[in-house]
């Protein structure tokens, strides 16, 4: 049963050549083939979003996507988000706002709202919830992620205006 | 001056957490982190060989295996109702292990657990706790025991009592469900002859002990450790016979046995909780008292008995009166049953969750059918503040309730004022009278917190100057570390992110009592605190002699011991401190070697804070669907080590009990098959579902039962959610009484909804 491919998945910008079998998920190939744990799996069929990484600029639930589809695509992953010691400011946030307490579902929300974010710096209220609405989180309630999500916005927003003024 | 530090203060502050650095980062170490070379991966099921795989066994393959025992010790009348590692003969639920197969890698475990086919032949389930008791095995039915609690001569009251006011409720089967599924890694080091779970939480110390019970080792050959946890809620934690399995594969084949639960199988194999039935009736008198409740309850426990035994049947009974005075008698009568279901134990607010609907349900009813004010029902009832402390000859985990302060009336008029109750009523009321189903609930509820009797913690600092707490307590993601360390480093003067806490290593120290109950910022918090001061104590007994200063003038700020009235003057780091006290120093002199402390803190009774909920709630007619508009909690915590982290405790709660009260259900067809085995049928809140929570968090009666006056959190969130979004939804739907059952889904709400048209 081992007729295994070889591939390279570019994740954070760094190449992982792996040789997996072509029914393996994406989630299971950067957890076990690139030793990159950050990314969690809570369902394996794609409802709670712990899986959620980026791939060629979309955020996907990377338990529903195998690891050969992904060849050629830029992945991120949360160990791609802060620049050395320097948090993302997501991250900073989801700190700041209380925004965690197990941390399993953390990865996957802030590789959504990175996402989001990027896409849409001035996404609305309501859109925002609709996102953040499709994961799931057992332990906070909810509010802090919300809260840690429209503080980043702000953050984001006021460094780009920065920059760009 | 100098018994605690005049300078630093970390307790009561809402500061960061200790844990987040990593967790934000990808740099956990949950389960399926875990992973050592040669491991084989385990999957339970029912399998045949295939290339890869190097084992398949069946219960005929570990004999010598008992079932899982209980964690508190033997029992012996329930001891034939102990789940077998893998099953015997009978396969008595849907999700039972039969088989576990043991491969080189995760996919081919799993494919070869999909290949075997078994030959079961079907027999009548037994799905209804209330239907009369089958067999269990030869000369046993499945009813396992019956629990009592009550006091006084409840046929008296009730017959002398002007009012009988009766109800039939039932609380539906749901759980913790943490989003990291369950794990465990089994290891045995022969060059030591210790057996290793990794992947451990809750009780790791109780576990050790249960596992070296079972497999008959010495309990200082077995360790366990706990990395981090993706949430716990009552439900991880437990001995299943997941974790029997890897110990015992991991001795027998000398290599690690790691195994990774998927979602399908928690569903279906790990602890559900809730599915109680009772019927309950109360005497009261003219004006609403309640002399007496007699209750009659039918627990359905699900297959086995696992490792709680009866507690929260238990639990159940002595609870069940909450707040008020019950002064005639009282009786409750719990027949704990076995069905063909899942096996069932503690979820967060184990029997709280359901007697706080059950007695909020009778509050309501009783004010109904008299024609009273609910919320004077509730303040008749409700014992007062000169009352406290309030004894009860009922029991909580083996304690005799004693509540030991609070003005439980006094917190309600907070929770009503917040709200403006009368303009709120009006507001509904006039709503109501446009057409819209909207209403509003209230709830009182006492929770308990803090179970004794005894917890210790050693507290090390090194000549770094970092400061260890090490405890037998764990983290279940509720922010442990961060609570240890503000205390300790209140107590001791130092920089709590400077802290380092441990927990959960059996290894480390030799006695703890985890996290559940909400145990651990009462016992461990007050355990951290003794043994800080111990700490501090010594570290200026020696500082006063190196800076030729006496004590009393001396403080410990940052981590540094200081003259307290000469800034800029003399000083000494802990680290230095810790070099001087190390066992060949000369400045030593003759006392015991190191700047370290072990703390001990008991108690004989547990505390018990209050609170109440209250709900508005919408109706859609259409659908039967329920909106959550407007919820308020109000909770006394005695005092709040981090508010914040208190905060988030509660409102993780709440979204819990939003589940319990209207989505989340195991549903089962007639066959005993579970219907609810992926996310897409078991539903769980979301940020839609689940609306900004109002928090009034309260000091006012700080427990006089330890020196830090703390009453726990973790549990006062869920605990009364089922109960006021009934009454909000009888509020909003105008039928007194209508929600008997919880959760409260639309097709439920909708059936009632069309009966009344
Ligand atoms: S693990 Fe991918 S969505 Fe749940
Ligand atoms: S923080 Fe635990 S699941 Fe979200």
């Amino acid at each position: 049963m081992s007729n295994k491919i070889d591939l390279t998945l570019n994740i954070n910008g760094q190449d992982h050549a792996v040789s997996v079998e072509p029914r393996k998920t994406l989630v299971d190939a950067i957890r076990e083939d690139c030793a990159l744990t950050g990314t969690h799996i809570g369902c394996e069929h794609g409802v709670c979003g712990a899986c959620t990484v980026i791939v060629g600029g979309e955020a996907v639930r990377s338990c529903l996507m195998f690891a050969v589809q992904a060849q050629g695509k830029p992945i991120r992953t949360v160990e791609g988000l802060a620049s050395g010691k320097t948090l993302h400011p997501l991250q900073r946030s989801f700190m700041a706002h209380h925004g965690l307490q197990c941390g399993f579902c953390t990865p996957g929300f802030l590789m959504l709202a990175v996402n989001t974010l990027e896409k849409n710096p001035a996404i609305g209220d309501e859109e925002l919830l609709d996102v953040l609405s499709s994961n799931l989180c057992r332990c906070t309630g909810y509010q802090n992620i919300i809260l840690a999500v429209k503080a980043a916005r702000e953050d984001m927003r006021t460094k780009e205006e920065a920059v760009a003024g | 001056m100098n018994e605690q530090s005049g300078g630093t203060k970390w307790i009561g502050m809402p500061v960061e957490r200790l844990e987040d650095p990593p967790l934000v980062t990808g740099r956990g170490r949950f389960a399926g982190d875990i992973n050592f070379p040669r491991q084989l991966h385990m999957r339970t099921d029912a399998a045949r060989a295939l290339p890869g795989v190097v084992a398949v066994w069946t219960a005929a393959d570990i004999t010598d295996v008992p079932p899982i025992d209980f964690r508190e010790g033997p029992i012996e009348k329930l001891a034939p109702y102990r789940q077998p590692v893998l099953a015997i003969d009978r396969l008595r639920y849907v999700g039972e292990p039969v088989a576990a197969v043991f491969a080189h890698d995760p996919y081919v475990a799993e494919d070869a657990a999909d290949l075997v086919t078994m030959e079961v032949e079907e027999l009548p389930v037994l799905l209804d706790a209330r239907d009369e008791p089958g067999e269990f095995s030869f000369g046993r039915d499945t009813e396992a025991t019956i629990l009592t609690q009550g006091y006084g001569d409840v046929e008296a009251v009730f017959k002398s009592a002007a009012h009988v006011v009766e109800l039939k409720l039932t609380s539906g089967r749901h759980s913790g469900v943490p989003l990291e599924c369950r794990g465990a890694i089994g290891r045995y080091d022969a060059s030591r002859d210790v057996l290793e779970l990794h992947g451990a939480a809750k009780v790791p110390h109780r576990n050790k002990e249960l596992i070296a019970r079972m497999l008959k080792r010495a309990p200082a050959s077995v360790q366990c450790y706990e990395s981090h946890v993706g949430g716990g809620f009552g439900i991880r934690g437990e001995i299943y016979p997941e974790d029997i399995l890897v110990c015992v594969a991991a001795i027998r084949f000398e290599r690690p046995v790691k195994w990774i639960e998927d979602r399908r199988e928690h569903l279906i194999a790990a602890n559900h909780s809730r599915n109680q039935h009772h019927h309950i009736k109360a005497a009261c008198t003219d004006e609403g008292e309640i002399l007496a409740i007699d209750d009659v309850i039918h627990h359905d426990n699900g297959a086995y008995v696992r490792t709680h035994a009866t507690r929260v049947a238990m639990m159940t009974c002595g609870v069940l009166p909450g707040p008020y005075r019950v002064p005639g008698a009282y009786r409750a009568i719990c027949h704990f049953r076995l069905t063909n279901k899942t096996p069932a134990a503690t979820y967060r607010a184990p029997g709280r969750f359901e007697t706080t609907f059950v007695r909020e349900r009778l509050v309501d009813a009783i004010a109904h059918q008299l024609r009273l004010d609910p919320i004077h029902v509730r303040r008749l009832n409700a014992v007062r503040v000169d009352e406290m402390p309030f004894k009860r000859p009922l029991e909580a985990l083996g304690e005799e309730i004693h509540f030991d302060s609070g003005d439980y009336h006094a917190l309600l008029d907070i929770t009503l004022n917040h709200v403006d109750w009368q303009n709120l009523n009006k507001e509904l009321a006039a709503r109501r009278e446009q057409g819209e189903m909207v209403g509003v609930g209230l709830a009182m509820f006492v929770e308990k917190a803090g179970l004794g009797p005894a917890d210790g913690v050693r507290i090390q600092v090194d000549t770094s100057g970092e400061i260890e707490v090490i405890t037998g307590g764990a983290s279940i993601g509720q922010g442990f570390e961060t609570v240890m360390a503000q205390v300790a480093a209140e107590c001791i003067g130092a920089d709590m992110t400077k802290m380092r806490v441990t927990h959960g290593n059996t290894e480390r120290i030799e006695h703890g009592i985890g996290a559940h109950a909400s145990r651990a910022t009462v016992m461990t918090a007050s355990a951290t605190r003794v043994a800080a001061l111990k700490v501090r104590e010594k570290a200026l007994d020696i500082a006063a002699e190196l800076m030729q200063s006496p004590v009393d003038t001396l403080d410990i700020v940052n981590g540094e011991v200081v003259i307290a009235d000469r800034p800029g003057g003399p000083s000494m780091t802990l680290g230095a401190i810790a070099a001087a006290l190390g066992p060949s120093s000369k400045a030593r002199g003759d006392r015991e070697p190191g700047l370290s402390a072990e703390g001990w803190f008991y108690t004989d009774h547990q505390v018990y804070p209050y609170g109440n909920h209250l709900a508005v709630v919408q109706v859609d007619p259409d659908t039967g669907g329920v909106k959550v508009l407007r919820y308020v909690v109000g909770y006394d915590i005695g005092r709040a080590i981090n508010p914040t982290l208190v905060k988030g405790q509660i409102a993780g709660g709440f979204a819990q009990g939003l589940g319990g009260a209207l989505m989340e259900e195991f549903t089962y067809n007639e066959r005993g098959d579970p219907l609810a085995v992926t996310f897409a049928d078991y539903l769980m809140p979301t940020v839609r579902e689940t609306p900004d929570l109002e928090i009034i968090l309260r000091e006012d009666y700080p427990s006089p039962l330890n020196p830090l006056g703390i009453k726990g959190a973790g549990e006062s969130g869920v605990n009364a959610v089922g109960a006021a979004i009934a009454s909000a939804i009888d509020d909003a739907i105008g039928i007194p009484g209508a929600i008997t059952v919880l959760p409260v889904t639309p097709q439920r709400l909708k059936a009632i909804i069309d009966g009344k048209r």
